[in-house]
């Protein structure tokens, strides 16, 4: 299992367009992938209506799950769309 | 052939798209037939194409829209919301109210997560509806979609429905409730196409019947005959060119000026006021600025449209924020839950509770005319008594606008129009709400229709007080009601001693002609005759017979 703990930087938080954007990429892998505010139960990444009621604001942080092969990839590129600045 | 009263004159022919109401709440407490997984393949399939169809409408929209339907398609495939559907159906619920628990249960989610997640719950509402309309087979709810130009069928139209609309792709309204000053059909007449109303059996025509629309005899033909088709339009041609007088300020035959303007609903309306030769605008209604937000419109957007319209016209008469009632708006709530809403805190009342929201409408009313030559006339809705007049002219006055005046719709305004004219700067008489307060008969309700009918002697009752008081007092008083759009009637107006007419910019030409085609004295005796009679149909006849030119307009 593969693990990445991330503060959320986008401004909106995990929502709007940064959320379908993790969402769209999500779905894009065939592993299982999930997203959690740190101690709290994770949900299915792939779920937009899951990542919205997790309700993740900027400044948050979030642990993001995957496990399989390619896991590290797909866990860095899904980081990358929560800590981009511009979004 | 299905027949209604018709509106809005004016024929056309071309597929039905039905407007569907509320999706209904699929009953709890019934089971599928056994097979969970036909019946979950049957709830999946609907969901795909409810994203499939969203998907593909935010294609073609592109921009903006495209994000927004994209995300919503993206709700519609949620694969936590397919898990909620496939537990429910293998507890044996049937797919639509197995699809309808699971998008719940994600809205209360959405709905925990904050103010910022409300709209995206109200979303869900409307993709949840989409899905179990599919699985109910109903089309989907809201003003359809279609590419082709459509014929809108509908059980009645409310001003939050057609906010959407696209004109250019509606050719004809026909709804089965709603009467003469039905939203529909002011809406119908001021974007020129026909409309039939209390059209009994028209929400049984299926999608794509090709129907034959008659705006003026109230007929709705399916599947008619080219012939049909061609004497329908011959005769609708005929009927346009022997009322086409031209333009030109509005006056009796022996020179007694009535001014014509427009009613007009925000800056798109601009265009079909001037082509129909509207002198000024009688009635400019503000709701377009507010319908759909969650806040008040800034006073810097406020004031950009307003001046488009007061720089279009010499003559402007704008009426302060009329919402509540049948135009309730998302953050201007009344105070408490209202059993009678149109007796309730609308209009200028509902002002009590929001002061900010009217001082704010007058700030950027007097700045949008600062520096304009035009003639900027501010009125309030609603005004029942001499209290709620000097309050009205006072803000106005304060925000530096120089002309405050009240509508007359309430009959308590009308009986003591003396004492009002002596505090407004002018009166413009409302008929559709005085006819509903004056008959206790709700403007929507379709059975009650005969009282919305504005030939009623006991309306003419009470707009004569109001037009003898301001004659009096030395002001201007108009009438912007759907009454003044009626030829016959305008005369009756005039000759009453109203001193302006107001309404949908494609019923001046006719009022046009109308009024040139009389004297001011004929009007005078048409309206003598009108008030004598003793019903609608009465005063109709009595003061037809006062105007012998009508008959060779057609009209």
């Amino acid at each position: 299992m593969a693990e990445r703990r991330v503060r959320v930087e986008t401004k909106v938080g995990l929502h709007a367009r940064p959320a379908a954007l993790f969402v769209q990429a999500a779905t894009r892998t065939p592993l299982d992938v999930t997203v959690a505010k740190p101690g709290k139960d994770p949900v299915n990444a792939k779920s937009i209506l899951s990542v919205l009621a997790l309700d993740a604001q900027q400044g948050e942080e979030i642990v993001i799950r995957a496990e399989g092969d390619g896991a590290d990839a797909v866990l860095d590129e899904l980081a990358g769309l929560v800590t981009e600045q511009s979004a | 052939m299905l027949r209604g009263t018709g509106v809005s004159p004016g024929v056309a022919a071309g597929p039905v798209r039905v407007m569907t109401g509320a999706v209904p709440e699929p009953p709890a407490g019934r089971r599928h037939a056994g097979d969970a997984d036909a019946e979950r393949d049957r709830a999946l399939a609907a969901l795909e194409t409810v994203g499939a169809d969203l998907e593909e409408r935010g294609a073609r929209a592109g921009g903006e829209a495209r994000d927004v339907l994209a995300a919503q398609a993206m709700m519609a495939r949620d694969p936590g919301l397919a898990g909620v559907v496939t537990d429910r159906i293998a507890e044996g619920l049937p797919a639509p109210r197995a699809v309808f628990e699971a998008f719940n249960v994600f809205h209360a989610a959405l709905s925990r997560a904050g103010e910022y997640m409300a709209a995206r719950a109200a979303d869900l509402d409307d993709i949840r509806d989409r899905a179990v309309a599919f699985l109910l087979g109903m089309p989907a709810p809201g003003v359809p979609d279609s590419d082709e130009p459509f014929v809108l069928v509908a059980r009645d139209l409310a001003p939050a429905d057609t906010a959407l609309l696209d004109p250019s792709k509606v050719l004809a309204f026909v709804t089965r409730d709603g009467g003469p000053t039905s939203h529909t059909a002011i809406l119908a007449r001021a974007m020129g196409v026909p409309a039939v109303v209390a059209c009994g059996d028209c929400l049984e025509l299926p999608d794509g019947t090709m129907v034959l629309v008659d705006g003026t005899s109230g007929e709705v033909r399916p599947d008619p005959t080219e012939q049909e088709t061609a004497a329908a339009h011959a005769a609708a041609e005929a009927r346009a060119a022997a009322l086409d007088v031209g333009t030109g300020p509005g006056a009796t035959a022996d020179g007694h000026r009535v001014p014509l303007l427009a009613n007009i609903g925000g800056p798109k309306d601009i265009e079909a006021a001037l082509s129909c030769g509207a002198e000024g605008v009688g009635l400019f209604r503000t709701e377009f600025l507010f319908l759909g937000r969650t806040t008040a419109p800034s006073e810097e957007e406020q004031e950009a449209a307003y001046r488009a319209v007061l720089e279009a016209f010499p003559h402007v008469v704008v009426r302060t924020l009329d919402a509540g009632a049948d135009k309730p708006l998302a953050f201007l709530p009344p105070p408490d839950d209202e059993p009678n809403p149109a007796l309730g805190e609308r209009g200028l009342r509902l002002m009590h509770s929001h002061p900010g929201v009217l001082t704010g409408q007058l700030r950027a009313l007097a700045r949008a005319a600062a520096g304009l030559d035009t003639e900027l006339r501010v009125m309030a809705p609603m005004v029942a008594d001499v209290a709620e007049t000097r309050s009205f002219v006072a803000a106005c006055r304060a925000a530096g606008l120089s002309s405050a005046g009240v509508m007359i719709e309430i009959p308590a305004a009308a009986l003591r129009a003396a004492d009002l004219a002596a505090e407004a700067d002018f009166f413009s008489l409302g008929t559709n709400d005085l006819a509903q307060y004056a008959f206790a008969a709700d403007r929507q309700i379709s059975g009650l229709a005969r009282f919305q009918d504005p030939w009623q002697p006991a309306l003419l009752d009470l707009v004569a007080p109001a037009a003898r008081a301001a004659t009096a007092a030395g002001k201007d008083c108009g009438v912007c009601g759907e009454a003044a759009g009626d030829p016959a009637l305008a005369c009756v107006l005039t000759g009453l001693g109203v001193t302006s007419l107001s309404m949908s910019a494609r019923s001046l030409p006719r009022v046009r002609a109308a009024l040139a085609a009389h004297t001011l004295d004929q009007c005078r005796r048409a309206a003598e005759a009108a008030l004598r009679a003793t019903d609608a149909d009465g005063a109709r006849t009595g003061a037809r017979a006062e105007l012998p030119g009508l008959e060779p307009l057609g009209l």
